[in-house]
């Protein structure tokens, strides 16, 4: 409406006639309408579907129900194998368990483990960040030479030995994948942090009288966090990655729980005969992370 | 000089215009729909003129030189009028026929000297490039005329300075770069958008004398795009004033200073520092400073520097300098960027400790605060930064930035804060709807106000304020330093007043330090130093404050005997 009342008055008092003034609004009308269809066209179709594939995966982790009435667990008898068909939309692996039904369970587990990992590098990552940045000097040497190391190892590598240290396990596996995380959103928070520590705002909460650790919270973290979270919803896609490649590997969750990464890899010996056992996972899979990644470029877009 | 500028030989101003501006409409497309910034504009320039357009921030002077020159950003468009370029309509050209001309025959002297340049290509070759473009000779040709011009410009060692880099010149040197492109194939107009803003009083004074030289030289036409109606006063023959993409008047400068048609143009002159003459806003009654005992006082100051990478070597910013602050009576420090004025300012805040010094204030050593000694002080002591867009948490509504330093001492209830709150912005007249604003959705004089609105809540007895004005348009200026003065007398403050504008230190301060290298060449009360100035830096400083022609005398200590008596 604010483009309606801008047109309006810009384009001046000069008609003064009835009718001119009538043709006038509706034009202004019009002129809105389409500004507002044009607002709509700019949430890009790409964007809708990755929030649809989101929701669904969600949904799927929340009430698995509902979606299926099949186990993810437990097999059922003289199935072993089949093809999908109207029964079993995405046939049956070597158990004769539901292969949708597992995708359906296993989202849970690929989902909670990736929230938990994205979880454990936000946290620690822009702690670390946060005080590197803000107290600079030896202290931010020293964080930041241990974030540079932890960049220097190869992330699977990484992860691999964290889970052999924790143990194996479907929270361990995703502690891994956190940790791994933790140097970018590290970096990240601290490139932030020493732009915002710069800023006169900042210098004027000290010089009305803050406290170091007010100042910090009240002004320095709110105001570096917003690249930050586009990190989180990035890292997300790519930790959901990560925790199926440690589960394919056999350092995830150990069998029968249905997760995704270790679907693939039972799905590996059949791949001759059951192509739909590592198909279907690895579709889904990769329709996730897409979607995420898409949605965390939005993020990068809104950026308030 | 200036007495040259104002005759332009009667013969050549009625020849056909170099350029001839008509009807001129510009819009942009945004995301609340077109916006028109440029309503029918028309002026013409004659050949070897000055002709300033005159405005504040958002007037539509900068849209006007780009549509001119067909630079417009990419969601401007022209909707109507001509450009007429020596009789030719260019306003429909294509890029590329623009192209043919512009450097040629038409050329730009940007703003910003530090992002005007490209940082990875030699001096020489950049003034090259614009005589490569038009075919103007062979290589050895190029080389030898981009010496001249650098020459010409006034660059010592042009040989030296052809094979250097942006970042190894100063603003002023890189400044002189860009005029030497400009001018380099002796263009019939020269269009300078703001070409002196960035650079200090004296090396603004040295950059517009040098385009009027080369003006008078080659008989090229300037249109001068400038917001310091001093400047404007000072170079310019014909004067166009805008404001909110109209012309509110034009004709030539003398007319229009001494007698405005517009209330705008009336409004603007009032405003001006530069031409104010030497009115201090209200006279704070000298007799009672003396009465009083001083609010600040600093002695043999001087603040190092350890220099980046250097183990020992160390860099003197601030080197001895000495001033008394009587309570109720503002100090200007007055110098040019790098003098070592705001580090001084930072020092009587208690931002960083001196290297060595006395720096009392209210009758507490600085120097020696530590802790949470230093953190309860800085209730006695505030400071309001230059840049009102950087120094508001972007994130806070305007009641949590001006509440916020209540929150840092003792606890007050919440209800006699929001109290306090509304006290302050009613002080310093901001309505009461803008409490739940974010800093934003405010103009740059209303965040400043909110600014020295969160400088005040805790009742200081001192403020610092750092190029406070200085951000701000002239007219706006004008209305914050009418409201320091008032606040001043209200709340019987102590400013410290840090400019580099002597035009706005004569308006406000009682005394003035003026700082030049990190020492200080003249100290004493405002009158003195403008009078008799002791040192030959201020006498040059004075000199180049903008707008003297406009004003009694081209002697600066004239107009201010004249009005001090």
């Amino acid at each position: 409406m604010t483009g309606l009342n801008s047109t309006v008055r810009t384009e001046g008092p000069a008609l003064q006639d009835l009718s001119s003034t009538l043709r006038r609004s509706d034009h202004a009308l019009l002129h809105s309408a389409l500004l507002r269809w044009r607002a709509l066209r700019r949430v890009s179709a790409g964007l809708v579907l990755s929030w649809l594939v989101i929701a669904t995966v969600i949904l799927w982790a929340i009430f698995p129900a509902w979606f299926t009435s099949y186990s993810g667990t437990v097999g059922v008898a003289r199935q072993q194998l089949r093809a999908p068909s109207a029964e079993h939309w995405l046939g049956t692996d070597a158990l004769g368990r539901d292969l949708l039904a597992r995708l359906i369970y296993g989202a849970g587990n690929s989902l909670s483990g990736a929230l938990v990992a994205v979880a454990v590098g936000l946290v620690v990552g822009t702690a670390l960040g946060l005080v590197a940045g803000s107290a600079r000097g030896k202290v931010d040497s020293v964080i930041m030479r241990g974030v540079d190391v932890l960049l220097s190892i190869p992330q699977l590598l990484l992860s691999l030995s964290i889970v052999i240290l924790l143990g194996f396990g479907t929270v361990n596996a995703a502690i891994a994948v956190g940790i791994t995380s933790i140097a970018s959103f590290a970096r990240l928070a601290r490139s932030e942090v020493v732009r915002v520590r710069a800023s006169d705002y900042v210098e004027a909460a000290f010089g009305s009288g803050g406290t170091f650790s007010r100042v910090l919270l009240r002004h320095v973290l709110p105001n570096s966090l917003t690249s930050v979270v586009g990190l989180a919803a990035l890292q997300f896609g790519a930790a959901i990655l990560a925790i199926s490649t440690l589960g394919f590997l056999g350092y995830g969750a150990p069998p029968p729980t249905p997760e995704w990464g270790l679907l693939i890899a039972e799905g590996r010996n059949y791949i001759a005969r059951a192509w739909w056992l590592t198909t279907a996972p690895g579709v889904v899979l990769i329709l996730v992370v897409l979607a995420a990644n898409r949605i965390s470029l939005s993020f990068g877009k809104i950026r308030l | 000089m200036s007495s040259t500028t104002n005759h332009i030989p009667s013969l050549e101003a009625a020849r056909i215009p170099v350029l001839e501006v008509g009807n001129l409409c510009v819009s942009y497309k945004g995301h609340g729909g077109i916006q028109k910034v440029v309503h029918n504009i028309a002026f013409d320039v004659h050949p070897g003129e000055v002709v300033a357009i005159v405005g504040e921030s958002g007037s539509g002077k900068t849209t006007t030189a780009q549509a001119v020159i067909g630079l417009l950003a990419e969601n401007g468009s022209v909707d109507s009028g001509f450009v007429k370029l020596n009789g030719t309509d260019i306003s429909g050209w294509s890029q590329r026929q623009l192209d043919t001309i512009r450097g040629g025959k038409i050329s730009l002297i940007p703003q910003d000297p530090v992002s005007s340049l490209n940082p990875v290509k030699t001096i020489g070759d950049q003034v090259g490039e614009i005589l490569r473009i038009h075919r103007w000779g062979n290589q050895r040709e190029i080389d030898a005329r981009v010496l001249e011009l650098l020459a010409r410009v006034g660059l010592s060692q042009p040989e030296l300075r052809a094979k250097q880099y942006p970042h190894e010149l100063s603003g002023g040197m890189r400044q002189r770069v860009l005029i030497a492109i400009a001018v380099a194939l002796q263009p019939a107009l020269i269009i300078a958008d703001e070409p002196t803003s960035a650079l200090d009083v004296t090396v603004q004074k040295r950059i517009l004398d040098l385009i009027d030289e080369l003006r008078r030289e080659n008989g090229t036409a300037v249109l001068l795009v400038t917001h310091d109606l001093g400047v404007a006063a000072d170079r310019a023959n014909r004067l166009i004033v805008m404001k909110d993409g109209r012309v509110q008047e034009q004709g030539p400068t003398e007319e229009i200073l001494a007698s405005p048609k517009s209330e705008y143009t009336r409004q603007l002159l009032a405003d001006a520092p530069s031409l104010r003459g030497a009115q201090r806003l209200s006279r704070g009654g000298g007799v009672r400073h003396e009465e009083q005992g001083d609010a600040i006082v600093v002695e043999n100051l001087i603040q190092d520097f350890s220099v980046r990478g250097g183990t020992q070597e160390t860099f003197r910013a601030v080197d001895g300098v000495s001033f008394k602050v009587r309570r109720g009576s503002t100090h200007a420090i007055v110098g040019e960027s790098g003098s070592g004025k705001t580090t001084t300012a930072r020092s009587v805040v208690g931002f960083q400790k001196p290297t060595s010094g006395r720096i009392v204030v209210e009758g507490v050593d600085v120097t020696t605060l530590r802790g949470d000694a230093l953190r309860q002080f800085r209730q006695t002591i505030q400071l309001v930064y230059q840049n009102p867009f950087g120094s508001l948490d972007p994130l806070q509504t305007v009641f949590q930035i001006i509440e916020e330093p209540l929150l840092n001492f003792e606890r007050i209830p919440r209800e006699e804060r929001a109290q306090k709150v509304r006290r302050i912005l009613e002080r310093v007249g901001l309505p009461e709807a803008v409490l739940e604003r974010k800093p934003r959705a405010l103009s740059g004089g209303q965040r400043q106000r909110v600014a020295i609105a969160r400088a005040l809540i805790l009742n200081p007895k001192v403020i610092i304020l750092d190029e406070a004005v200085s951000a701000l348009d002239v007219t706006v200026q004008a209305q914050i330093l009418r409201l320091l003065d008032e606040l001043q007398q209200a709340l019987d403050l102590t400013y410290l007043f840090i400019s580099h504008d002597l035009a706005v230190v004569r308006q406000i301060a009682d005394t003035v330090s003026v700082l030049h290298n990190g020492r200080q060449v003249d100290v004493g009360t405002v009158e003195e130093v403008f009078r008799r100035p002791k040192s030959d830096y201020t006498r040059e400083l004075i000199k180049a404050i903008p707008g003297q022609r406009g004003s009694a005398g081209s002697d600066i200590s004239l107009s201010l005997l004249g009005a001090s008596s």
